[in-house]
């Protein structure tokens, strides 16, 4: 349909579903940038004063600032690589006949289903508990002492819980890229002389390299804001250790009641964001071509 | 160096056989066509030969060893797929090395047999493109370059022209039956096209539902079909099968006689019938007569003689061409 007649009610019929979007992407936007340049603290209410960009000024110079971004990116690099790497040796264990096939694949995919804070819980409490954990009970099976997981590695652990949570995701996306494979292409290469190894590396990962990206892709986007996981078992702590950007401008806003401060640091994160991704589609996205 | 020999080779899926029990002799240096209706495990077979599917029994022989336990990349066979199977994401120079690459010949060896095997094929501008930028007969020459680049004992093709247009397929049937003379390897060609299995083949196996129903000449199983399957499957139009009286006249259950074995004039000599279709070819004409108590034969005449829909004609089989067949559909001779 590309007559005028149809264009026009087309355009007509969506106007109001782009001018609602735009609206309520606009003033919370605009009201952002607004609080970011105002001392606006709720313990003062009222008090509010125009401060041009010193929000911005003391949110980067805040020691915490540096450290979050530092925790943001080695939580979403390390996650992506866990769940890449280990994404890719569950996913050709699925792709495996076996008994059970449907079972396991379900049972597999679960952990996504399951809601962060949730999740968080369960392994705070049932898992990584140093007293009644379960891998505390482990250790105790082996006269070990028991690792306090969120004392000693804080990060890690928020790292191991994150990775659990998109395991699945990653495993899936690549178990059905895995299965649009070629059986005859695999078969020219046993021809040829190349044994599983080298088929994996030459066909399979190759393969494979555009659903990864889509992966990379998806999960960062996720991932930079993490938060539920980390609010739920270490608070942010100990210190700063866990403290990423979005638990920052929470605890910015929330905690210290710091309205403009917290919108400064909001800004901020998009533009990291923006930075990252932009890194990543130069990185990645060449694959995604055609 | 490339001969082949089956003795007895069977596959069966539970009780159920696939191939059943194939015994056949493969000359070094010779082209063999497997032929036969799509299901009659000529495929498979291959793929047997080839090492992709395990032996259920007998015995497959290369150059006098048995090879039923032998890794297909040890056979020293090469194969080209129906799809060409080519690697996506590497350039018609590395899918071509890449058999070299996993034997772990020196790059400097390597780049000469690729650019020698190019060259054979035509692909000398197009080795550093990727398989997505070239055209179907482009494809299927890289398929070929990477099967003739290992100097295999014996190529393998499955149904390697299905995928090409008619004037391409043509072309490619050429192109190919010349490249094996010329390297003088021997191949095993699977197709469901009889006329491909004419053209091409030194000796023709044809298989239906898992066994081999005859092997020889291409003009052998023309002249000289054992039974009534090869009888009906070789040859286009169809042989023509008359029962009934007339073939127990000559002392048959079934008689067979060729459209171009059948003389078609219009003094109503011979069994007379009416023209229900006649199908102008141009230096042929292919007519479907309908005749009383026979059924409607195809006959073949010249494309000049002037006959139409209705006509009454008289149709003359050759005597000496005749084919008689007997109740369990073996050739009586």
């Amino acid at each position: 349909m590309a007559t005028q007649q149809t264009k026009t009610i087309g355009r007509l019929l969506l106007s109001p579903a782009v001018a609602l979007l735009l609206f309520w992407m606009i003033v919370p936007l605009a009201m952002t940038i607004y609080f970011s340049t105002l001392n606006y603290n709720l313990l003062n209410p009222g008090m509010e004063t125009f401060v041009w960009f010193e929000n911005f000024t003391y949110f980067v110079t805040d020691p915490a600032f540096m450290a979050s971004v530092q925790n943001t990116l080695v939580l979403v690099g390390s996650v992506l690589a866990i769940t890449i790497i280990l994404g890719v040796a569950v996913a050709l264990l699925l792709d495996q006949d076996m008994f059970g096939q449907g079972f396991v694949r379900i049972m597999v995919i679960a952990p996504f289903f399951v809601m962060p804070t949730v999740s968080a819980l369960v392994w705070k409490n049932l898992l990584m508990h140093p007293v009644s954990g379960l891998f505390a009970w482990i250790a105790g099976i082996f006269g070990v002492t028991p690792i306090d997981w969120f004392t000693d590695m804080p990060l890690f652990s928020i790292i191991l819980i994150v990775s659990w949570q998109w395991l699945p995701f990653a495993a899936l996306i690549l178990l059905t890229a895995l299965q649009s494979l070629d059986e005859e292409q695999k078969e020219a290469a046993v021809m040829d002389g190349a044994g599983p190894v080298s088929i994996f590396f030459y066909i399979t990962l190759p393969h494979l390299a555009r659903p990864i990206t889509v992966v990379i892709l998806i999960e960062t986007i996720f991932l930079l804001t993490v938060f539920a996981e980390i609010f739920v078992t270490t608070g942010g702590g100990p210190g700063t250790q866990t403290t990423n950007l979005a638990f920052l401008i929470y605890s910015k806003a929330l905690l210290q009641y710091d309205v403009g401060g917290a919108s400064a640091g909001g800004l901020i994160a998009v533009v990291i964001a923006n930075i990252v991704a932009f890194f990543l589609v130069r990185i990645v996205g060449r694959n995604l071509e055609a | 160096m490339g001969s082949i020999t089956l003795k007895g080779v069977r596959k069966s899926f539970g009780a159920h056989d696939i191939i059943k029990g194939a015994d056949l002799e493969i000359k070094d240096g010779s082209f063999v066509v497997f032929v036969g209706p799509s299901g009659c495990g000529k495929t498979t077979l291959l793929r047997m030969i080839a090492g992709l599917e395990d032996v259920s029994g007998g015995a497959i022989m290369i150059d006098g060893a048995n090879v039923v336990d032998v890794p297909p990349a040890k056979r020293g066979l090469s194969m080209v797929f129906q799809s060409y199977a080519l690697y996506p994401h590497m350039s018609v120079r590395g899918n071509i090395a890449f058999g070299l690459k996993m034997a772990g010949l020196p790059k400097a060896e390597i780049d000469k047999k690729v650019e020698d095997a190019a060259a054979i094929l035509n692909l000398t501008n197009y080795l550093e493109r990727k398989p997505r930028e070239l055209s179907g007969g482009q494809r299927q020459r890289v398929a070929i370059g990477r099967a003739i680049v290992r100097e295999p004992k014996a190529f393998l093709f499955d149904e390697p022209l299905s995928n090409l247009d008619a004037a391409l397929r043509v072309q490619m049937r050429l192109e190919l039956t010349r490249l094996q003379r010329q390297l003088g390897t021997t191949a095993i060609y699977v197709t469901h096209d009889q006329v491909e299995a004419m053209t091409m083949a030194d000796q023709i196996v044809v298989l239906s539902a898992g066994k081999i129903e005859q092997s020889g000449s291409p003009l052998d199983l023309y002249e000289r079909p054992d039974n009534l399957f090869v009888a009906g499957f070789i040859g286009s139009p169809k042989m023509n099968f008359i029962t009934g009286r007339l073939a127990e006249e000559k002392g048959a259950k079934t008689i067979g006689i060729r459209p171009e074995h059948l003389g078609v004039n219009k003094q109503s000599q011979g069994w007379v019938g009416k023209v229900a279709v006649a199908e102008h070819l141009g230096a042929d004409t292919f007519l479907y007569v309908d005749v009383p108590e026979i059924g409607t034969p195809t006959a073949r005449c010249s494309g000049e003689m002037a006959v139409k829909v209705g006509d009454s004609v008289g149709l003359v089989p050759d005597e000496t061409r005749l084919h008689r067949f007997d109740g369990d559909g073996k050739a009586i001779r």
